[in-house]
């Protein structure tokens, strides 16, 4: 078997007297997009910002590419090609749309075809291009918020609950933008609680309760199995299409 | 200080200052010498506050020292103009150069120099710790004023206008003086260049996404501790250049002078919006004019007018005029 992009082995993570992470342990095969599911509190954003060295494990491995990068600061973890899209998204609202991408830029100019590839699926930055981000509505925030992301070739993405908020058709604007994205055989790492776009999305999956990761598999298993679903998330996903 | 969208609702204040001081005054040349005393007083302040501004707004750090390289760039200045009397006194601005160039550099350099020593010792154990902040930065200063004293005394010494901006220039009844305009000048030199730096280069997006999102920047990949000094160092070496043009606006310099501007810089950023150059700018004038005009009608009342000027406004707008990122 390939080794993974990303593996995480025994993460703990502790914030302030609070013990989140309680031995994090999973993979995120290369080329993949692998959903991080779990109910609200399980540790799924904890486990992003720990992997993006925002918050320190305290305990535990975090290798990429084989290397572990549990010790190295935010930035340097960036620069290994790891970008990241929090839940508050984190536009900078007083930048216009361009400035924001100018930004998440790092190796230089904006390319223009990769641009162009860009406002295919998300028209609304093209047409806001000179606007001040937080002019823009909730649905084209997290448009540029994901743009950001993948302005440049990253080898892997780490997004928060993309769809939280969003009106059904910007969901579904955005479940068609990551199918493109998919296309290029980026890996992502997604947490996700709208299971249409968990379903629709997902190669592989890990399932969180209570800090640790209670089920790995692939996603079309979880999607057939009513009652994997039931016991891991105490639901069904066909409840929720 | 972005360019799309400006919001020009706060410059309404300033008007309303102007226009109000104007009904009370009276006197329209009277009006306008204070007006432009207020620009000019403004301008300086602005100069001072900037960098305060912006260390705020990137880091959250409270630099209760920040007036300490006000006080070491007026004496550096005073110091280096010393050097040169005879270029000093002239009637000549290029032979003033001679002796303004190299003091007003050395003002900077040293304020810029301390405010990397400051960073690096004093306020880098304590980020994310205000009151540790506030205290030991306080402490800081208390020590390097008593350096001061070693160095220069402890008398108040001069620290007089060039030869070339001596004096006034008369318009029919309303007398300009000469120092004023080249300050106004000058701040308004500086608030370009910020706008400049901040709006036209990577640097400034850089530095203003900082102060709205610094956790973020990171994650993007850029070190904004590093960003983080390098406005330190600039935001001390703006605040040693004010201090030098601020000492020959009061030609005379005191260990004081630093901790005496600290309240009105505080005012003005707060009125201001944290972390926003726009908002210290317009800030900046409200004070100096304001502080002017009520220095002329009611002298006894013309800190206290800062005070309320800062109530009012932030009754008005909580954040500030121009409020930065989160704050």
């Amino acid at each position: 078997m390939a080794e993974p992009l990303l593996a995480l082995a025994g993460v703990q993570t502790h914030i302030g007297r609070y013990h989140i992470l309680q031995g994090v342990d999973f993979a995120v095969p290369n080329g993949e997009l692998t959903m991080l599911l779990g109910r609200n509190g399980a540790g799924k954003t904890t486990t992003l910002r720990t992997i993006m060295g925002l918050w320190r494990a305290s305990q535990g491995s975090i290798r990429f590419e084989g290397a572990d990068v549990s010790a190295l600061s935010t930035p340097a973890i960036a620069d290994l090609g790891i970008a990241y899209v929090p839940e508050s998204m984190a536009i900078f609202a007083g930048l216009t749309v361009e400035e924001n991408l100018i930004l998440a830029a790092r190796s230089g100019p904006l390319d223009s075809a990769r641009l162009d590839w860009i406002f295919g699926f998300f028209g609304a930055l093209k047409k806001f291009w000179h606007l001040p981000a937080g002019l823009l509505s909730g649905g084209q925030k997290q448009m540029l918020a994901v743009a950001r992301a993948i302005v440049e070739p990253r080898k892997l993405i780490l997004i928060d609950e993309p769809t939280k908020g969003l009106a059904p058709s910007i969901i579904n604007n955005l479940i068609a933008a990551l199918a493109e994205l998919k296309k290029t055989a980026t890996t992502v790492l997604m947490v996700e609680q709208n299971f249409h776009a968990a379903r629709s999305l997902g190669d592989s999956v890990a399932v969180m309760d209570g800090g640790r990761i209670v089920h790995a598999g692939r996603m079309a298993d979880l999607a057939a199995d009513a009652a994997l679903q039931s016991r891991l998330l105490g639901l069904s996903l066909d409840a929720h299409q | 200080m972005s360019s799309a969208r400006f919001d020009f609702i706060p410059l309404v204040l300033l008007a309303a200052i102007a226009l109000g001081a104007l009904a009370l005054i009276g006197s329209p040349a009277t009006w306008v010498t204070l007006t432009v005393a207020g620009l000019a007083m403004g301008l300086l302040i602005f100069i001072m506050s900037s960098g305060l501004t912006l260390v705020f707004g990137l880091m959250d750090v409270m630099n209760f020292a920040h007036g300490l390289f006000i006080a070491v760039g007026a004496y550096v200045a005073a110091s280096l103009v010393r050097l040169f009397p005879a270029q000093a006194g002239s009637e000549s601005f290029a032979a003033n150069l001679v002796a303004l160039a190299p003091a007003l550099l050395a003002a900077m350099a040293a304020a810029g120099l301390l405010g990397l020593f400051f960073e690096r010792v004093i306020i880098r154990p304590v980020y994310g710790q205000h009151l540790k902040q506030i205290l030991i930065t306080t402490g800081g200063m208390i020590v390097a004023e008593q350096l001061i004293h070693v160095i220069w005394g402890p008398d108040l010494i001069t620290l007089e206008r060039p030869g070339s901006l001596r004096g006034a220039i008369l318009f029919g009844d309303v007398a300009l003086e000469k120092y004023r305009l080249a300050a106004v000048l000058l701040g308004l030199a500086v608030f370009v260049g910020l706008a400049v730096v901040l709006n036209r280069t990577k640097i400034g997006l850089l530095i203003r996404a900082g102060v709205e999102n610094g956790e973020m920047v990171e994650a993007m990949g850029y070190r904004i501790r590093r960003l983080f000094i390098a406005v330190f160092v600039a935001g001390s070496a703006l605040a040693g250049l004010g201090g030098a043009l601020w000492g020959m606006y009061q030609e005379a310099v005191t260990v004081a002078i630093g901790a005496q501007m600290i309240v009105l810089i505080f005012i003005v950023i707060i009125i201001g919006g944290l972390g926003s150059v726009t908002g210290c700018f317009v800030g900046a004038l409200a004070v100096g004019l304001l502080a002017n005009y009520v220095s002329y009608l009611s002298p006894k009342v013309a800190l206290g007018s800062n005070i309320l000027l800062m109530v009012i406004v932030l009754l008005w707008r909580p954040r500030g005029l121009y409020p930065a990122g989160g704050r």
